[in-house]
């Protein structure tokens, strides 16, 4: 491939930037200065220069961390380097929303307005900032900073959240919750002063960590507590506080068990994956085992996006250790010896935690070459996304990685044969692979007996909202969605104040938003259906990623729908018709609605947003397109939308 | 006894003969149903395979013979028992005890209800087959409103991912409508046309040109095909093969001189012949279909089948005919 890059030079600072990850240019072929003594001669190109593909996305991050966007000759710099050809770098470099590729003020505070922030007055946080700051995208007074509306940014038990990014020779990324305009104005004119924008005040001893904790996890340090028993208790820093509260016993186990019987004892625990498609993952680990091919790969998938959804950040962020461990688990037993942590770009403290995590694992060789002493090889690298929802789709995050856009790839192939790199490859949520420990310590037996006869286990709910205590919990499958609620501290039974004083949870609740934004609106009538994967499916509805939103009397919910609508079109990767198009015209359709202007009569209306959501469930690629009218339809079909 | 083999010493003499094809290996068959008729076609094939192998006509926009599909229109799916969602025919490998139906009433939605949100976001007067496929599956784009004003001049190129403007309750429907990019002398990109079908984009890397000139950039509805930054062709690496040009289903990329001709109304098919000859540039020796009216070639084609060419050309067998008609007064005066 003869790549053709014209472009003036890149400044020192984005040289400088994208040399720190790859190192100095080896000659002029490969955007080094030019020395035709040693030049005439190099040979570089083929496999071994395009091989480095997968470092595109990592080179477009240094260069948007350093400058604060990526300009043309800095992109084509990164062509050079890495055996790209600038147009497809481009389209990478346009695919994801924390990347710009104009120039952009080297402070954002990205703002959340989605659905949950949006309870949380989000909103009213983006007025005031249009007033005080000036509009979205264009810079402030100080020339250095400016604000975006921003996706969720799984911070939703606390919203309205926002996270500011800074560039620099220090960049620094920092998610904040709640605040309010005035936050987000000090908070930007810190960073544009040069100082952090974090505060270093969370304490270090056990107790205030566990303050600091509770905050999102209210049953942090509670008894019984099998996902989240270290959370706020265990230090997410020290491999030494892991090991002490049993971290690496269940390695050690598997290691002793050997491959096959890890496998058995995950297929027999009947671990269903907790990512959103509840896939057996024995099954899964037993495919890969079993499939021609080499290297194989395992990939955990951290990059929950969905609306609501932020289970996994406690994990990431609190208890890094055991993903690490239970990857590396998952590699044993399907034979893998490389593995890639795919994290949410905003997730930044998951991101310092989990590459920490890594590196200390390394060092007590418990990554490396000889794990335990075992002659098992295993490495996992940490690869940060960039703002794209899709990315979370399995085949979409391998293309991430791999530097293409994160387009989902047709199934079949599936990724157990066809993978990351066209290898097999095992991929797992966060969640599932968190449950992994847990089986190899009590055994398969103990773990399928936690929960129902078809969901086993325990279970992490997103809990947001209209609710007294909004957090992450921690409950058996077939709980009762009321019991979670009422764990939650049930809902305010004023509804804001308008209902009757004395009115019960019932009657304060309008809706229930079940599985997130790809999920599905339901009514007072089902809080005694048991979660479970079957108990959900028995009412029309889905656990997804476990989000359990509360919209009481007062919430707006064509607000609501519109912004779910907006979601998946600014989402779509864009690739097939029926979704690239048809959230487009689902979101124009509830704009024309809740306008009171209808094309035609309303319901001819809706029976075109019916026929549109049809044939996206049906005809679309993937699950993105596939449920993007999900919980619209759901409104719809449950009258909680009367436009 | 067993014969054993006699030592050479030197290799054989070459063969006077070239060697002819080596026998194909037995292919083993697959056996399926399309719409409840029993078919039997090579292990490897596709269900649209099957589909023709049976007479079974199906839509495709993204597909094409000489491309990897991408299966990225959906306008060609079926219904395969046992599947939650419909499957591409285009690329769905054919398994056996498969059975596919291709009419059903799921299957007519979806069909109708893609070729409407095509139908109503992009232009598609230069589609050869579309008007059919309208009218077979009773598509209106209408049902979602009349076209939005279309975009200025790069407007649609500089959108970012992620950040879109909500839509504001208007009776209309966004489209990709811009102005057509005319940056050299060989070809236009009227990316109102794009049905983002991924082809050119194809053609133009591993499936035939290896020159990558362009990509998709942006996401979503605000996905286009684009050079880096939206450069213009002379300032990209576009070699001019044409090659995009030759795979475009909408007419979205075309000759500039059948462009200007439909621009000055005189572009008439019906009074066009196609002739076929080898290319006078050099020793691959390429077919190319050249495509005559008024005694003038309009433009280059080359067969799809072509075993030389599989429908792929250079720049000069694409774009090198002026000669032909510069050589002295026109025979027609
Ligand atoms: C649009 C879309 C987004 C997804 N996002 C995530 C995600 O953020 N995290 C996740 O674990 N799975 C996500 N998934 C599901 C994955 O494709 C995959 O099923 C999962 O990672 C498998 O892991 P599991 O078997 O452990 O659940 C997503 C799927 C779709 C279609
Ligand atoms: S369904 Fe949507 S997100 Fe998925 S491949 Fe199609 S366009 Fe992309
Ligand atoms: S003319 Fe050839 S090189 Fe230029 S964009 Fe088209 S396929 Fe690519
Ligand atoms: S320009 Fe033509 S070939 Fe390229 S994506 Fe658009 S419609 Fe397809
Ligand atoms: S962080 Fe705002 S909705 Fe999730
Ligand atoms: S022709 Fe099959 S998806 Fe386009």
């Amino acid at each position: 491939m003869d790549i053709h890059v014209i472009a003036p030079l890149a400044n020192p600072a984005e040289r400088a930037a994208v040399d720190e990850l790859l190192g100095p240019p080896i000659s002029g072929w490969t955007g080094g200065l030019r020395d035709s003594a040693s030049d005439g001669h190099a040979a570089h190109g083929g496999h071994a220069a395009r091989s480095d593909r997968d470092l595109l996305l990592p080179a477009l991050h240094a260069v948007q961390d350093r400058i604060g966007w990526i300009s043309q000759p800095a992109l084509a710099y990164i062509c050079r380097r890495l055996t790209i050809p600038p147009a497809e770098a481009y389209g990478v470099a346009t695919f994801y929303a924390l990347l710009s590729t104009r120039q952009r003020a080297a402070v954002v505070a990205h703002v959340c307005d989605d659905i949950a922030c949006r309870l949380a007055g989000a909103e009213e946080v983006c007025a005031d900032l249009a007033r005080t700051h000036g509009p979205a995208g264009e810079p402030g007074a100080d020339g250095q900073t400016t604000w975006l509306r921003s996706p969720c940014l799984g911070l939703c038990e606390r919203g309205p959240a926002v996270l500011f990014t800074a560039a620099g020779e220090a960049p620094e990324q920092v998610g904040v919750a709640p605040i309010d305009a005035v936050g987000v104005m000090t908070r930007l004119a810190t960073a544009a002063g040069g100082r952090r924008i974090a505060l270093n005040d969370t304490g270090s001893s056990v107790a205030e960590r566990l303050a600091a904790t509770r905050v999102s996890v209210p049953q942090a340090g509670d008894e019984g507590l099998r996902l989240l028993a270290r959370v706020g208790r265990v230090d997410p820093t020290s491999l030494e506080a892991y090991r002490l509260a049993g971290g690496y016993t269940a390695l050690a186990r598997a290691i002793e068990l050997g491959p096959e019987a890890v496998v058995a004892e995950v297929t027999a625990s009947k671990l269903l994956g907790r990512g959103g498609a509840a896939f057996p993952t024995g099954r899964k680990w037993a495919a890969v085992r079993a499939a021609k091919g080499s290297p194989k790969y395992v990939v955990c998938n951290a990059d929950e996006s969905e609306p609501g959804t932020f289970k996994d950040r406690a994990l990431v962020e609190d208890d890094p250790f055991v993903v690490i461990e239970a990857m590396t688990i998952e590699a044993f037993a399907t034979g893998a010896s490389r593995g890639f942590l795919y994290l949410r770009g905003e997730y930044p403290l998951a991101a310092t935690r989990l590459s920490n995590a890594i590196a200390r694992a390394t060092s007590a060789g418990l990554l490396g070459p000889d794990i335990l002493g075992s002659g098992f090889a295993f490495e996992v690298e940490l690869r940060i996304g960039a703002g794209a929802y899709i990315c979370g789709e399995e085949t979409a995050l391998f293309n991430s990685i791999e530097g293409r856009r994160g387009e989902p790839r047709n199934k079949p192939p599936f990724p157990v044969e066809v993978g990351l790199f066209g290898k097999p490859t095992a991929v797992n949520n966060v969640e599932t692979l968190a449950n992994v420990p847990l089986i190899l310590r009590d055994g398969a037996a103990a773990f399928a007996a936690i929960g129902t006869e078809g969901s086993a286990g325990p279970k992490l709910f997103c809990v947001s909202g209209h609710i007294r205590r909004p957090g992450i919990y921690e409950v058996p499958f077939g709980t009762t969605l009321r019991a979670l609620l009422e764990l939650a501290g049930g809902v305010p039974a004023d509804g804001g104040g308008r209902a009757d004083a004395g009115a019960t949870m019932d009657d304060a609740i309008r809706t229930i938003l079940l599985g997130g934004a790809a999920g599905v609106f339901v009514g007072t009538e089902v809080l005694d259906t048991p979660l479970t994967f079957e108990g959900t499916r028995a009412i029309g509805a889905t656990l997804g990623s476990g989000v359990v939103m509360v919209f009481d009397r007062t919430a707006d919910l064509v607000g609501t729908l519109r912004r779910i609508a907006a979601f998946f079109r600014d989402e779509s990767c864009g690739q097939c018709v029926p979704c690239r198009v048809g959230t487009v015209r689902q979101e124009e359709l509830l704009a024309r609605l809740a306008a009171g202007r209808p094309n035609g009569s309303r319901a001819d209306e809706l029976r075109l947003l019916r026929e549109i959501g049809q044939a996206m469930r049906d005809a679309s690629i993937c699950g993105l397109g596939q449920t993007a009218s999900s919980a619209i339809e759901s409104a719809v079909r449950a009258g909680i939308v009367p436009p | 006894m067993s014969t054993v083999p006699p030592i050479q010493l030197y290799p054989p003499a070459r063969s006077s003969r070239t060697p002819g094809p080596p026998e194909p290996a037995p292919v083993a068959q697959v056996e399926l149903t399309i719409d409840s008729h029993a078919v039997s076609v090579a292990a490897g094939s596709t269900i649209l395979d099957a589909c023709r192998a049976t007479g079974v006509d199906t839509p495709t926009l993204c597909y094409l013979e000489n491309l990897t599909p991408v299966n990225a229109c959906r306008v060609c799916v079926v219904e395969v028992a046992g599947s939650r969602v419909l499957a591409p025919a285009c690329s769905r490998k054919v398994e056996p005890g498969m059975a596919v139906q291709t009419d059903t009433e799921r299957v007519r939605l979806s069909r109708k209800v893609v070729l409407e949100l095509l139908g109503s976001s992009v232009d598609l007067s230069t589609s050869p087959q579309a008007a059919g496929y309208f009218e077979r599956y009773g598509a209106d784009p209408l049902r979602f409103g009349v076209a939005a004003q279309p975009a200025v001049t790069n407007e649609r190129d500089a959108l970012e991912a992620g950040h879109h403007h909500g839509a504001g309750g208007e009776s209309t429907a966004s489209t990709v409508a811009q102005p057509v990019k005319i940056d050299n002398e060989l070809y236009v990109r009227d990316y109102s046309k794009c049905i983002l079908c991924y082809k050119c984009v194809e053609a133009c890397g591993v499936d035939a040109q290896n020159t990558f000139a362009i990509a998709v950039a942006g996401r979503g509805f605000d996905a286009r095909i684009s050079t880096e930054w939206n450069v213009s062709l002379p300032d990209s690496a576009c070699v001019y093969c044409g090659n995009c040009i030759g795979v475009c289903p909408t007419g979205a990329l075309m000759f500039r001189s059948e462009y200007e001709m439909r621009e000055a109304g005189t572009w008439d098919e019906s009074a066009q012949s196609t002739t076929d000859t080898i290319c006078p540039y050099c020793g691959v020796g390429c077919t190319l279909s050249l495509h005559v009216q008024d005694n003038e070639i309009v433009k280059v084609t080359s067969p799809l089948d072509s075993s030389v060419t599989e429908g792929h050309l250079c720049v000069k067998g694409r774009f090198g005919f002026r000669f032909v008609q510069e050589r002295g007064p026109k025979a027609t005066g």
